[in-house]
């Protein structure tokens, strides 16, 4: 198969998504629950995806990704409230600092950038830590963010703990598939680029790489704020569909439910991210929803069903997997057409190079 | 001797590195000149991997110098607290620190391999030795990304390539770096640090856990490459074979001290390496 066709099978493939996605939302109710579970899959995609450029292939173990969409979403939310809504979203503090609105996608990449500065702020300091260490500095500086955004002494600006609301926001499933396309595309360009390959290199032995003349401290620091750039614009994008905001919501829980993402998908696995990402969120907002109301069949009281349940079920799944699954569902291996093409013609990644090669 | 007229290409002057109360290295001198083999030999823990660290910049000395083509590219000559630390002879003469990254070190000139291999274990050979080019870049974050560096990253896929093709390593081109026999692993290391384009190869027991097929082919792999890319080499090994072949000179080390140099035959007749190294002789 040469590279021509695969491209054009890819934007094909892409293009009769979007078709689909298009037609679903002509003939079904905009409440339906497919939307809900595919634009929050979407976004979760770019968060998993943005934490698997960190953990995945630079092998630096962060957990600070719900600090940084905290950040993203704030900007965005901030940024965008029409000024007529002001006076009633800062009733607390006579409506706000900020007397401007800007165009959402202006926000959406203001977000990424700040989120990016803080970023880059916070590792200046961390990023000298390894493993496990680095995981805990991350963790806490994520929850100090989450509890400076919430200081009243700022509400004028972040609202303090209050709810920001009533800003713009894109209804499509369309746009969040767009957005968060855009940014996986852009993320996976990177990591195929000689940047991503000093990342990898990184990620094996970091002894040798700094031996193979790569700066340590400048990639590490590329990685960490690459990566937050885009969690912060899906920190935007959350904002956006859930259409208020609130930085109770970004817990460090948050962060667990993306690592979940990531583990299940495969640490290093664009494609298994998000295919993971989309899982989960049907599993989890759609599919195992019963599992946390309580039930009677006839008379019977079927046992253990109750609110909360469905963590219970998700800590039991995360374990299997981490026991008997460690590569997750794709390990580092991704999906692609091409893949495929050879897994149904039976030729071996090798065979085909070197057919290229003669 | 027309040695002594050969430009010096690596010289560590009065190198103490300390850990603690531990001396690794005590007091070395020595010199590397253009186009030699110099090996630098010595029992287990005699501080020869420490020295090699403190060249290439893993860890700054805790005293001395290293100067690289009549440059300086390491210096500490300690002051305050690490002053009393080191109690070494030649604490008084200045005070001044040039600690570089490995990166640097590397881009200036100097390739190392390592003594317990470390290739990159996810990536094929190809990838491996690709990684190399990365510091030769000159497109940034953004280029790079958008893919705007076509040609820049097709040449350094050819120049890979080319490398690949050189040393023979063109029917592994695509098998994963860790899948590879031992013996092929090492070239393959070698490969990737002759990828940096260095003018000093530094080999840290290139033929550990050769057998003698592998440890001869290795010799000559060793002299070939050294004429092909015009090295200077300065290894560190165990085989006294390999050593006792292609070195032009040998540094003996022992206890972190230089307790000789020479040529391979000077050392192996030098009654003081005999003790240290090669066993006490008996007597009757």
């Amino acid at each position: 198969m040469s590279k021509k066709t695969e491209v054009i099978i890819n934007v094909a493939l892409i293009g009769a998504l979007f078709l689909v996605l298009f037609l679903l939302e002509q003939n079904l109710p905009s409440t339906h629950m497919l939307f809900t579970v595919l634009k929050k899959g979407a976004i979760y995609a770019l968060v998993a995806v943005s934490m698997n450029l960190l953990n995945g292939f630079t092998g630096l173990f962060s957990l600070g990704q719900a600090g940084f969409m905290l950040v993203g979403a704030y900007t965005y939310g901030v940024l965008t409230i029409p000024v007529a809504d002001r006076a009633n979203v800062y009733m607390y503090f006579d409506g706000g600092l900020i007397q401007f609105a800007l165009h959402p996608i202006i926000a959406i990449i203001l977000a990424g950038a700040l989120a990016a500065l803080f970023a880059y702020l916070i590792g200046l300091p961390v990023l000298r830590l390894k493993s496990d260490y680095l995981a805990i500095a991350t963790l806490g500086f994520a929850e100090i963010i989450r509890a400076i955004f919430q200081w009243d002494q700022l509400g004028p600006i972040t609202n303090g703990s209050n709810l920001l609301r009533n800003y713009p926001s894109y209804k499509s499933v369309l746009f969040y598939f767009a957005a968060s396309g855009v940014c996986i595309a852009l993320i996976v360009m990177l990591i195929n680029s000689t940047y991503g390959r000093a990342f990898k290199a990184i990620r094996d032995d970091e002894v040798a790489a700094e031996a193979m003349g790569i700066n340590l401290a400048h990639h590490k620091r590329i990685a960490f704020v690459v990566s937050s750039f885009f969690a912060g614009v899906s920190g935007a994008l959350l904002a956006m569909y859930q259409t208020s905001v609130q930085a109770a919501m970004f817990k460090s829980a948050m962060t667990y439910e993306i690592l979940l993402i990531v583990v299940i998908g495969g640490i290093g696995s664009v494609t298994g991210s998000c295919i993971s990402s989309f899982l989960f969120i049907i599993l989890s907002e759609w599919l195992l929803r019963f599992l946390d109301t309580e039930t009677y069949i006839g008379d019977f009281h079927v046992p253990l069903l109750r609110s909360g349940f469905r963590k219970v079920v998700f800590a039991v799944i995360i374990m299997i997997i981490v026991l008997f699954f460690r590569q997750g569902i794709m390990g580092t291996r991704e999906f692609s057409v091409r893949s495929i093409y050879n897994k149904i013609t039976g030729k071996s990644r090798k065979k085909e190079e070197g057919g290229a090669a003669s | 001797m027309s040695e002594k007229k050969r430009e010096e290409v690596l010289k560590i002057d009065h190198m103490t590195m300390q850990f603690g109360g531990v001396v690794a290295v005590d007091d070395l001198n020595l010199v590397v000149r253009q186009g030699e083999i110099v090996s630098l030999i010595g029992p287990n823990g005699a501080g020869k991997t420490t020295a090699f660290n403190v060249v290439t910049g893993v860890y700054p000395p805790t005293n001395g110098a290293v100067y690289f083509n009549g440059r300086e590219i390491v210096e500490n000559h300690p002051r305050g607290k690490m002053k009393k630390l080191y109690n070494g002879e030649h604490a008084e003469d200045y005070t001044k620190t040039l600690a570089p990254t490995p990166d640097k070190i590397t881009k200036l000139g100097i390739a190392r391999t390592f003594q317990n291999i470390r290739l990159f274990k996810s990536q094929t050979v190809f990838e491996n030795i690709l990684i190399a080019e990365h510091m030769r870049r000159s497109s940034n974050l953004f280029t790079a990304t958008l893919h705007l560096n076509a040609a820049e990253e097709k040449g350094m896929r050819s120049e890979a390539e080319r490398l690949l093709g050189i040393l023979g390593l063109e029917d592994v081109r695509d098998e994963m770096a860790t899948s590879l026999p031992y013996g092929k692993q090492r070239r393959v290391e070698i490969a990737r640090a002759l990828a940096t384009k260095p003018s000093l190869l530094l080999l840290d027991e290139p033929a550990a856990g050769m057998n003698p097929q592998e440890t001869k082919e290795l010799t000559e792999f060793i002299g070939q490459i050294r004429d092909d890319f015009q090295l200077t080499i300065f290894m560190i090994e165990h085989h006294m074979d390999l050593v006792m072949e292609i070195s032009d000179r040998v540094y003996v080390l022992d206890f972190g001290k230089l307790i000789a140099n020479g040529t391979p035959e000077e050392v192996q007749n030098d009654p003081h390496v005999i003790s240290a190294y090669l066993g006490v002789q008996e007597e009757g």
